[in-house]
């Protein structure tokens, strides 16, 4: 007999109508078998004894009384916690992305990462998207899932994300500001080597669909007589 | 112009407003002027006003208000299911039905197909095009 099958426990008390019971509170004694436990007890209904509490030390009074009353701040509780995922949106699916340089392309949906947005990838051979972060408001999730088992997308986080923090030099002008510039334009070898690794594996589940792989390429646009509010995505 | 489909015990019709939208019943009694008791085998037997309903071509054979299981048989005897799903209007709203549920997906191989088909029907029409001005 499995210890977690109970059957849930039906009221004793019934009631007749709201308020009202329909055993009173002697039949509910009887019911209860309050008579039984003090039959076994001797008597009297068994009572522990009460803990003893420790005496707490002696408090002094305040040397100092404020002259005004300082309001206290009301306690909260809440904790900061990412956005709720919408119940479409699970790790690959195909997300039409509404804002952006990337409007209408249709990305792959990877994982969610703490700030609450959206890891994303093209993949970058197929449509020229990276991976990206988006935000859930501005993305519609339709019901195409790609097979995502492949990909190992731990190693990313919002802080991948994140703007260089460039170390300050000194103020020179001139030649020192030009030499400057051109560093930062280029993308750094290790995240072009991510987005090979991760899109590799991508890649191979979506060329085993037919027409998955030109479906991603193309931008979604609403044409004449489409109801959003109609459409199943 | 004569009517040719008539309100009469048997007589099959399409829901066209409220719960039951887009369900085929049969007028089982006539109420009033303007209602009929209706009946269809997945559904509790109540009135419904002629304006909710629309009228088909398909009537079967039963007696004033049967009981459900004769209804059902009755049903099953008239073929009414295969009879609706092969006339042009029950194809026409399978059709409908089917579009309305499309995915994204879908819609894009839909296009796709659209378009080889109008180039086999384009050079078909460029091959022959080209025998009668030759």
């Amino acid at each position: 007999m499995a210890p977690q099958q109970r059957k849930p426990h039906v009221c004793r008390n019934p009631d007749l109508i709201r308020g009202v019971g329909k055993y009173s509170r002697s039949k509910m004694y009887h019911k209860r078998g309050l008579w039984a436990i003090k039959a076994k007890n001797g008597g009297a209904f068994p009572k522990h004894e009460k803990k003893a509490v420790a005496a707490a030390p002696a408090e002094k009074p305040p040397k100092f009384y404020p002259a005004d009353d300082v309001k206290k701040p009301l306690v909260n509780k809440r904790k900061a916690r990412p956005t709720k995922l919408r119940a479409s949106i699970t790790p690959g699916t195909v997300l039409i992305v509404l804002a952006g340089r990337f409007k209408g392309k249709r990305v792959v949906f990877l994982k969610q990462l703490t700030s609450g947005l959206l890891l994303v990838t093209g993949p970058f051979k197929i449509n020229g998207i990276p991976l990206r972060r988006v935000n859930q408001s501005y993305v519609i999730a339709t019901s195409t899932k790609v097979d995502i088992s492949g990909v190992n997308v731990e190693k990313f986080d919002d802080k991948y994300f994140g703007k260089k923090v460039e170390k300050k030099k000194k103020k020179g002008e001139g030649e020192f500001f030009e030499a400057e510039k051109e560093e930062k334009n280029t993308l750094p070898q290790e995240k072009k080597d991510d987005q090979k690794s991760v899109d590799a594996a991508l890649i191979q589940c979506i060329e085993a669909v037919p027409d998955l792989k030109s479906y991603l390429g193309a931008r979604f646009s609403l044409k004449a007589g489409m109801k959003p509010h109609e459409l199943v995505f | 112009m004569p009517f040719k489909r008539y309100v009469e015990v048997g007589r099959i019709a399409l829901v066209n407003y409220g719960k039951d939208y887009g369900k085929l019943v049969v007028i089982v009694d006539v109420i009033d002027q303007n209602r009929a008791l209706v009946d269809a085998p997945d559904m509790v037997r109540g009135q419904m006003n002629f304006k909710r309903l629309t009228l088909t071509d398909i009537k079967i054979d039963i007696k004033r208000v049967p009981n459900k299981k004769t209804l059902v048989a009755a049903l099953e005897a008239a073929d009414v299911k295969n009879k609706w799903e092969s006339s042009s209007w029950g194809r026409k709203l399978i059709v409908q039905k089917k579009r309305a549920s499309l995915n994204d997906f879908d819609r894009f191989k839909i296009m796709l197909a659209k378009i080889k088909k109008a180039g086999v029907v384009r050079q078909e029409l460029a091959k022959l095009k080209k025998e009668t001005t030759a």
